[in-house]
């Protein structure tokens, strides 16, 4: 089961969402899905139709650039992060 | 009884809250996390506030609150066109009538919600119309990509909608969006038109709240009166400093009293000569007035947006403008003075009034 850090900017919009979690899945895809069921909604903001990474998400797997095609282990760590922006 | 405003800001929704003297005003805020609020409104019958919100983050979502701002929840469900789809990079305007609810998207797109705000499915694209595969094309819409900028029921017979497509004018449908035709005959544009049907940059439309036939239009290339719906629109520029402007309102209980916000239409979109002044007309467009008691200059050199001028509808309305350097401005005089209610919040993209009973 993955370690996933969340941005700090999603906690606020679903009751009782943690910024580590514990997630399972073979590729990033698959652990944000298995997030999405238990916060229903998460996987919007995170990803457009597709599904595909939002523009200004990055995601990050043991330290590495990752897409959400990206394999994960069961002791992995995805860091998703919000890209520098805004004003 | 409780006056509130709803000033929607690149920075957060912002909450105004006054007693009906509307003397002295109290700020909540930032709401909604801060996210970038396009339009925030308020239905009294269902108790609700919403915010059309959309983050470079984390993409376009709806709040709500249901206890007149205290908390909030949020929800983009079925704002998509799905894969395949033209991305939906904003809501940018929200309408409650007649207990529907609507959402206009860019790339334009109608949203309705049966549930209040938790869930949306997609209402209408106005596939019937020969403009929609011009507004598809990436570069064709104006600065902003608002898309949808306005859905508005008819006042006296809901099944007929108008909507607004920045850059494209006017659409109206009487069977309740099967169907859809241009609504812009008499609107002039300074521009080649493809079509001229459409093509219309139709900044702000309003109805009168006390004659449904009686519209005004605030557009890119002049201000506009109809007195039949919309079917034919006659200018009533003459008198303004400048046709363009952005926001407009019409007074709450005389149908020939119309506010505007007329700007420089260069660059700047700005006061001119930095004089803050809203005009208005007390015959339907015939003269003008210029007010400026109580309003900055000559250096006020600031915009006011679309969605950013509106009133309440008591028996003495209150007028309210927020502007792109965030102050609040009020008059309970039909505009003969204002006064600052708000000052330091971030630019300000919406204002609406509303009055809660009790």
């Amino acid at each position: 089961m993955a370690a996933v850090r969340l941005p700090k900017t999603v906690l606020p919009l679903f009751d009782g969402l943690a910024p580590l979690q514990q997630a399972d899945g073979a590729t990033v895809a698959e652990a944000l899905v298995a997030l999405d069921a238990r916060h229903a909604g998460l996987l919007d903001r995170l990803c457009e139709p597709g599904p595909r990474l939002r523009r200004h998400i990055r995601v990050f797997v043991d330290q590495t650039p990752a897409e959400l095609a990206t394999p994960v282990g069961s002791d992995s760590r995805i860091d998703v992060i919000t890209a520098i922006t805004g004003g | 009884m409780r006056v509130m405003l709803l000033v929607g800001t690149r920075k957060g929704l912002f909450i105004l809250d006054s007693d009906p003297d509307r003397e002295r005003w109290s700020i909540r805020g930032p709401l909604c996390e801060s996210w970038p609020i396009y339009h925030a409104i308020a239905d009294v019958e269902a108790g609700t506030i919403w915010a059309a919100a959309s983050s470079e983050w984390h993409g376009t979502v709806v709040w709500r609150s249901a206890d007149l701002g205290e908390t909030w929840e949020q929800s983009g469900e079925g704002l998509t066109y799905g894969e395949g789809g033209p991305p939906l990079t904003k809501v940018s305007s929200l309408t409650s009538a007649g207990g529907r609810l609507f959402a206009g998207a860019d790339f334009p797109g109608v949203f309705e919600s049966a549930d209040g705000g938790r869930t949306w499915s997609l209402f209408s694209t106005l596939d019937d119309q020969a403009a929609r595969e011009k507004w598809l094309e990436p570069d064709a819409s104006p600065p902003g990509r608002l898309g949808v900028i306005a859905t508005m029921p008819h006042p006296a017979a809901p099944e007929h909608l108008y909507v607004n497509v920045q850059g494209f004018g006017l659409f109206h449908s009487t069977d309740d969006g099967a169907s859809w035709a241009p609504r812009n005959d008499g609107m002039r544009a300074d521009w080649p038109l493809e079509d001229p049907a459409w093509g219309y940059c139709v900044h702000k439309v309003v109805f009168s709240p006390v004659d449904a036939e009686r519209m005004y239009t605030q557009t890119h290339v002049g201000v506009y009166r109809s007195r039949d719906a919309g079917a034919t629109w006659t200018e009533i520029t003459e008198g303004l400093p400048s046709d363009f402007g952005f926001p407009a309102v019409a007074h709450p209980h005389d149908r020939d009293t119309f506010y505007v916000l007329p700007v420089d239409p260069g660059h700047g979109r700005t006061m001119h000569d930095g004089q803050l002044a809203v005009w208005r007309t007390r015959d339907a467009g015939e003269h003008w007035q210029r007010l400026t008691d109580g309003l900055p200059g000559p250096h006020a050199h600031l915009g006011v947006l679309r969605e950013g001028l509106a009133a309440d509808a008591l028996d003495a309305p209150g007028i309210y403008f927020g502007t792109s350097t965030g102050q609040v401005f009020g008059s309970t005089d039909d505009g003969a003075s204002w006064r600052q209610i708000a000052d330091y919040l971030p630019g300000i993209a919406s204002v609406e009034a509303v009055v809660w009973p009790g």
